[in-house]
């Protein structure tokens, strides 16, 4: 018991600043893909070489853009390493979280709980959700808590495409919570099918089944970008992407 | 190839085999359809092989019907696979699951993904394709398009029953108190202790495999990383090993370096959290928090040395495709207080009596049973299956990098913690000792095109031996089976429970540590 006691002591705070402090990713991170337009030569190597095809070339009044959907990225760097013109880059941009409407509510006033429903993801998702809880993010600092059931919850943070099999578990999920209540998107896979598409097994989004009110890009995001989604979805950050930007 | 396995069978059942053919360490053996029961339990049996995964090709097109293949792995670094053909005017083959346990869910798999029927299965319900799946599309046959949503029909799944005075049922799950994947658990009960738990998964099937079969082979990789996210490394490297076999390639010595270096630590992270996840569900709040903070520091040590927590995005076809060269130092340094800290909490873990009294005989998986359903990995090692794939079948770095296997006998909740506690100081010496012997030189060689053919790709992932063969043509890749060493373990948990209470479930479900995802693909 003693031990323990000392053990305690001896390791003192652990725990993040974020979101108060900004937390800025290592060196060879990769996130936000960012398009350098008068580098680009428009050949559509990164188009072919997207693994879950985000990348799209248009063509609007005589002008050739090249939109990128943060969406579904699933931050391979794929596009990246193809291009011989460096016109597209990977930046240390992580906090990509997206509303789909100005102000949510206020109603959320002070604390949210939150119910993670797995719709059929590949588990990276539940690693960073887990580590949420862990003592370096202590999401129950700023007023977060995850909980066992939707009939307690505020909030859905949905991952995975949802797959066919988990289609009937997730609408129940969402009916069992009470009104009202927020859903969150996370992971590439829960905002646009990422990898998995649209398939016999795979649903390709979450938005597909039920209304999303906030988007949280990565794959999987890392615990600070879900933190910033889950406090933008409430209001208390400002998103910091342009919902046109985000999907195409 | 001669090999005394190879011997054995020509001697026993010479007039059975078609045809012989061998590459690498893999020898395909073509047998009549009607002698696969009495071969795989020869092998099995007399040999003392084990069975290491059941998978059928469509191959209509090209030789007008499927093929079913079964995988042995013996200790000699040689894969023997039997091959069976099958007409599609018959789409039956004889069931092999009587003789051995392991064959059960392959078999059910190929039924309700090819629509081959297995003769004889003891259990022939569906497995993959829910009751709601209509009974004439299988979705990995060459004519079935990955597009296609087939209708929900009317069915019913039919669980296990338990009846008498007093039993109950507990339905837990597909979506669960704790975060974790979907699943579904329906427990008989008598009072606390458990009579019968029945487990029914595949919640999370997103038609990988069918994937694999669309996509490019160089985007492939992109995927084989997502099929069990906590285990991305360890497929990523069995996928591409596979790709290098097929082609011939020969990755540099340092690119086999940083692989193991990876490895080991996703081998790290996964060990700490599962550790951590017992002492959480223990109550041991105080061990819980330790080592999660443990695992965060791999996890932003991960993300320093790879650019990603979860190591993804390292691995390609002919090598990786960053080095770790200006980060050695730093990886040392925090290894080293790493495994003293870690070091000082196991001693504290393993001497508190209320741990003690939680995980001793709680969750025992006997051996029998283990070698039965051919259990892998730690769980496996913890019910006396002395088997490691890093060892057994050297790859990467590994033939190079000297190390123990920690194996133990009791098969319970505390053996299953201690087989990962000693991993991890093998794992964290293995990344030493490849850190300050790693060769100069290029991380990848560059490859356009990959030949024709198909091999075997194979890993020890955290939760044990993985698997991948790869059937390659004109580029693209005809089939990819992937066998994630869940899908041998999940078995084993309705025997591991039994005799124990309802309360000690889910630290025996994390003491097994099992993937959802990777399970149902």
């Amino acid at each position: 018991m003693l031990d323990i006691l000392i053990k305690t002591f001896k390791t003192g705070t652990v725990t993040t600043k974020y979101p108060d402090k900004p937390d800025i990713p290592p060196i060879g991170f990769r996130g936000k893909p960012e398009f350098v337009a008068d580098r680009c030569t428009y050949c559509g190597k990164c188009v072919s070489a997207c693994p879950p095809n985000v990348i799209r070339q248009k063509e609007e009044g005589g002008k050739k853009t090249l939109p990128v959907s943060y969406c579904g990225c699933i931050f391979c760097g794929r596009c990246e390493e193809v291009c011989s013109y460096g016109a597209i880059k990977l930046t240390q941009e992580y906090e990509l979280a997206s509303k789909t409407k100005e102000k949510i509510k206020n109603i959320f006033g002070r604390s949210l709980h939150i119910r993670e429903v797995d719709a059929g993801s590949c588990n990276g998702c539940e690693v960073e959700v887990n580590a949420l809880s862990n003592p370096v993010y202590d999401i129950e600092r700023l007023g977060l808590h995850i909980v066992a059931s939707p009939r307690h919850a505020d909030m859905l943070l949905v991952t995975g495409p949802v797959s066919r099999n988990m289609e009937l578990a997730l609408l129940k999920t969402y009916n069992a919570a009470p009104e009202p209540k927020l859903v969150a998107a996370m992971g590439s896979c829960a905002c646009n099918g990422g990898i998995f598409g649209n398939t016999y097994a795979s649903g390709g989004g979450v938005d597909k089944f039920i209304p999303v009110d906030v988007y949280i890009p990565g794959c999987p995001p890392r615990p600070q970008a879900v933190i910033f989604g889950i406090m933008v979805a409430i209001d208390k950050l400002e998103q910091k992407i342009q919902r046109k930007d985000f999907k195409i | 190839m001669t090999n005394q396995y190879l011997e054995y069978i020509r001697k026993e059942f010479g007039d059975q085999v078609l045809e012989e053919k061998s590459s690498n360490n893999e020898i395909y053996i073509t047998v009549k359809r009607d002698a696969v029961v009495r071969i795989c339990d020869f092998l099995f049996h007399h040999l003392d092989v084990s069975l290491v995964s059941i998978f059928a090709t469509d191959e209509r097109k090209s030789s007008g019907g499927f093929k079913i293949h079964y995988v042995f792995s013996e200790k000699e670094d040689v894969f023997i696979i039997i091959k069976i053909n099958i007409d599609e005017k018959h789409p039956e083959f004889p069931s092999i699951t009587h003789k051995i346990p392991a064959a059960n869910w392959y078999e059910r798999e190929i039924q309700d993904m090819f629509g081959l029927v297995p003769k004889g299965h003891p259990d022939p319900r569906r497995l993959m394709a829910f009751e709601d799946w209509p009974s004439s599309s299988y979705p990995l046959r060459k004519d079935f398009d990955i597009k296609t949503r087939p209708p929900r029909v009317k069915g019913e799944y039919v669980y296990r029953r338990v009846e008498g005075e007093g039993v109950y049922e507990i339905p837990v799950g597909p979506v669960h108190a704790g975060v974790i994947e979907p699943g579904h658990f329906r427990f008989s009960v008598a009072g606390e202790p458990i009579l019968n738990l029945e487990i029914r998964h595949f919640y999370a099937h997103k038609g990988v495999e069918k994937l694999f079969e669309n996509i490019p082979v160089d985007n492939a990789v992109f995927l084989a990383e997502r099929i069990s996210g906590d285990n991305s490394v360890a497929h990523a490297v069995a996928f591409c090993q596979a790709v290098e076999k097929i082609g011939g390639i020969s990755i540099p010595a340092r690119a086999k370096y940083i692989r193991t270096i990876i490895m080991e630590l996703e081998r790290l992270y996964n060990h700490l959290g599962d550790i951590a996840g017992i002492a959480t569900d223990i109550a041991f709040a105080f061990g819980a928090a330790h080592v999660n903070n443990l695992k965060e520091q791999i996890m932003q040590l991960n993300e320093f040395t790879t650019g990603s927590r979860l190591l993804r995005g390292m691995n390609t076809i002919g090598g990786v495709r960053r080095d770790i060269v200006d980060k050695k130092d730093d990886i040392l340094l925090q290894l080293s207080s790493f495994t003293s800290e870690f070091r000082d909490l196991m001693e504290l873990l393993f001497a508190t009596p209320s741990v003690a009294d939680r995980i001793e005989t709680t969750g025992r998986l006997y051996n029998d049973i283990a070698i039965g359903l051919h259990v892998v990995g730690p769980v496996g090692r913890a019910s006396g299956i002395d088997s490691d794939v890093r060892r057994d079948h050297p790859y990467a770095a590994y033939s190079e990098l000297g190390f123990k296997v920690p194996v133990f006998k009791a098969g319970d909740v505390h053996a299953r913690t201690r087989v990962r506690a000693d991993e991890i100081y093998e794992s964290v010496s293995i990344i030493q000792r490849a850190l300050s012997s790693l060769p100069e030189g290029e991380i990848k060689v560059e490859v356009n095109d990959v030949k024709d053919g198909c091999a075997l790709g194979y890993t020890e992932a955290p939760r044990g031996e993985t698997l991948y063969w790869i059937n390659i043509s004109n580029n693209r890749i005809e089939r990819c089976k992937v066998r994630d060493p869940s899908f041998c373990n999940w078995l084993a948990i309705e025997y591991a429970v039994l005799d124990n209470i309802v309360p000690d479930f889910p630290i025996i479900n994390k003491s097994l540590s099992l993937s959802y995802s990777g399970n149902d693909m």
